[in-house]
């Protein structure tokens, strides 16, 4: 159904009664849309692709001109590379890897501990200058950490957090917990208070309470959270750099961004590190996608 | 089976609201209690202060002898009912029964008779097996009832249980909960903000206004005499007729001439106004006896009674309750004219009556 401007405009009261939406509509308009989401879909995702096709090409492929899209040779050698040493043992990379999984878990966990319960606090109770304190809280994230960095970098090494792990978990959850306080306070508004006052009723502490009837039913909204928390503590970059020094320290941002500088790059390695860098949260999300769907929907309670 | 005696009870939050301002109320052995009033009165507060749910800030709470005040929930032996229910949503009704009783620690063929019993008296045979959300919201008010009785409480108290129900499975319900209540003689305390579900519940109402106590009385009592202008516009459908009056000649009438009986021991120097119900007054055909002239502004036929609503000189919008016979056109020229015996009057300055 193709219609000119002039046809559409000057056609009458009578002649067409479709919804106006349906004269720019039909074919035309969905080869429109698929073509433009594709080429929209190329330019995103074409960084992604290269990163992934340089992680499995050889050196001098990496390097051809003309560029090689199609017709190279597949080799596993960089993977290999990010996790052992030229010379046998664990390579620094891998070591950073760890060091990630470990800061991000830890502080992911420790956000959660702290930041569910209060957010229960905060929704459940009536508390002094509520709104207040929970903008407070919300206001510590409106820095941008690289606002911060050097004062709590001096505060670091005087007291001797510096380059250690500890140091750069205690910051994450710092930076977490207002994020799950406010997130995980909307779920805790959702899940009907009355569940408390029965099970308080029925002879449970009010600790108890939230505990056996209310934890359960946030399960999808902590998993929710935590996986944002997480992609938080695991991405983040600015910290890394400058509250680490040492390989066995650094996580893997700081060390992949390492690797390029210095005389040559080895571009095939920094692909494949950023690959298996982005690969476990991408697993993690896709896990708990079901719950991330339902924590974006929320109501899951019937009321 | 216990009374219940609230003493002085005053709720102040740390954030400094005053839900509840000062109440006292008594409430007798087997009695059902309404608190009644509009959102933010303090009636849910004072219930859930007597569950034991909130603490009050000053004041007392006996349930039979026991003073209750630092008694957590489950030590003062009452069981309550939810607007949302709060059915555990991860257990069968026959658990979500049998769950406060296990709790108790009772031995299990206990349970299991008790169980039983509730659910025959609610009539939850077949739905023992289900969970809430296979559960329509009337069978899972009906389960949350189930719930408060296998516990054989001294005092039941309902937090609005009705609300969420549509109109007739509410009206249903309410007879269920009277029969009931009536059947087991336990104390009831029931709150609700629909004067209907109070007027046809209680032995005794008490509304409730900015965490004060306006009123205490049988349903007709409050009806006929509200103690102060809030109650006399809270209850009733189409509300009273408030009309300002003066004494004169031993006659109480308003402005434009409408004579009422008037109550003996009317004070004269103060401004006043009379509550008079739609049904203690007759529109009447223009320049009958007694009558002022008016006119029909608008008339609601409800099929088994007309609701006409006049303006005479000066008084806009009298509502008048007649029998479906008598019919005016609307802006017809009618009479209106005081049938009834003599009206509460209230002073305007303190909204308190005075006779």
């Amino acid at each position: 159904m193709a219609v000119s401007v002039d046809e559409a405009v000057s056609a009458g009261p009578v002649r067409d009664h479709s919804p106006p939406a349906r004269r720019f509509g039909g074919r035309g308009r969905a080869v429109l849309e698929v073509a433009l989401l594709t080429v929209l879909a190329v330019v995103m995702l074409f960084p992604v692709l290269w990163m992934i096709e340089t992680s499995i090409k050889e050196n001098r492929d990496v390097y051809a001109i003309p560029a090689k899209f199609f017709d190279f040779k597949v080799t596993l050698d960089h993977f290999r590379d990010v996790f052992v040493a030229s010379g046998g043992g664990r390579s620094a990379l891998s070591v950073s890897f760890l060091n990630s999984v470990v800061v991000a878990g830890v502080s992911t966990v420790l956000a959660t501990v702290l930041g569910v319960p209060a957010a229960w606090a905060y929704s459940r109770f009536s508390v002094k200058a509520k709104k207040d304190q929970l903008f407070f809280i919300l206001s510590t994230r409106f820095m941008p950490p690289v606002v911060v960095v050097i004062p709590i970098f001096l505060m670091y090494r005087q007291v001797g957090l510096f380059d250690s792990k500890l140091g750069l978990i205690l910051i994450y959850t710092a930076f977490n917990v207002p994020f799950t306080i406010w997130m995980m306070k909307g779920f805790v508004d959702e899940v009907p208070a009355e569940y408390e006052d029965a099970a308080m009723l029925d002879g449970y502490t009010r600790l108890q309470a939230f505990w056996r009837f209310t934890l359960p039913l946030l399960l999808p909204g902590i998993a929710a959270t935590a996986v944002f928390a997480l992609i938080f503590s695991w991405n983040e970059f600015v910290f890394a750099i400058f509250l680490t020094s040492s390989d066995s320290v650094r996580t893997a941002p700081p060390a992949i961004a390492g690797l390029i500088g210095g005389t040559t790059v080895d571009w095939g390695l920094v692909a494949a590190a950023s690959v298996v860098f982005a690969l476990p949260v991408l697993v993690f999300a896709y896990l708990v996608r079901k719950h991330l769907v339902a924590g974006v929907t929320l109501g899951a309670v019937r009321r | 089976m216990a009374g219940i005696e609230v003493t002085a009870l005053h709720k102040r939050y740390p954030d400094g609201t005053v839900a509840v301002d000062h109440v006292d109320l008594s409430i007798g052995d087997g009695e059902l209690f309404v608190m009644l009033g509009p959102s933010g009165c303090g009636k849910t507060t004072t219930l859930r202060s007597i569950a034991g749910l909130e603490r009050q800030t000053t004041g007392d709470i006996r349930i039979g002898d026991t003073l209750v005040n630092d008694l957590p929930p489950a030590e003062r032996d009452i069981a309550m009912v939810f607007q949302f229910y709060a059915l555990y949503p991860h257990l069968r009704t026959r658990d979500n029964l049998a769950f406060p009783l296990r709790a108790e620690g009772l031995p299990k063929p206990e349970v299991q008779e008790r169980v039983d019993e509730a659910a025959r008296l609610m009539r939850l045979g077949p739905l023992l097996d289900r969970r809430p959300r296979q559960l329509s919201g009337g069978e899972q008010q009906r389960v949350a009832l189930a719930r408060a009785l296998v516990r054989r409480p001294r005092a039941f108290l309902m937090d609005e249980p009705l609300t969420n129900l549509d109109a007739e499975l509410r009206a249903d319900m309410r007879t269920e909960i009277k029969h009931l209540q009536g059947e087991l003689g336990t104390t009831m305390v029931y709150v609700t903000h629909d004067q209907v579900e109070a007027m046809s519940l209680g032995h005794r109402i008490a509304i409730l206004n900015k965490g004060r106590v306006e009123q205490i009385g049988t349903p007709l009592e409050v009806y006929d005499r509200p103690a102060s202008l809030f109650c006399a516009a809270f209850i009733g459908s189409p509300p009273m007729n408030l009309i300002e009056v003066e004494v004169a000649d031993g006659k109480l009438r308003s402005k434009s001439g409408l004579a009422l009986t008037p109550p003996p021991g009317l004070p004269r120097d103060r401004s006043l106004v009379a509550g008079v119900r739609p049904e203690a007054l007759e529109v009447t055909e223009p320049g009958a006896e007694g009558s002022v002239p008016a006119r029909v502004v608008s008339a609601e036929w409800l099929g088994d009674e007309i609701i006409y609503v006049v303006d005479h000189d000066g008084q806009r919008d009298v509502r008048v309750r007649m029998p479906p016979t008598v019919r005016f056109a609307a802006d017809a020229p009618v009479g209106l004219r005081h049938t009834g015996g003599p009206p509460p009057v209230y002073d305007v300055s303190t909204e308190e009556l005075v006779a």
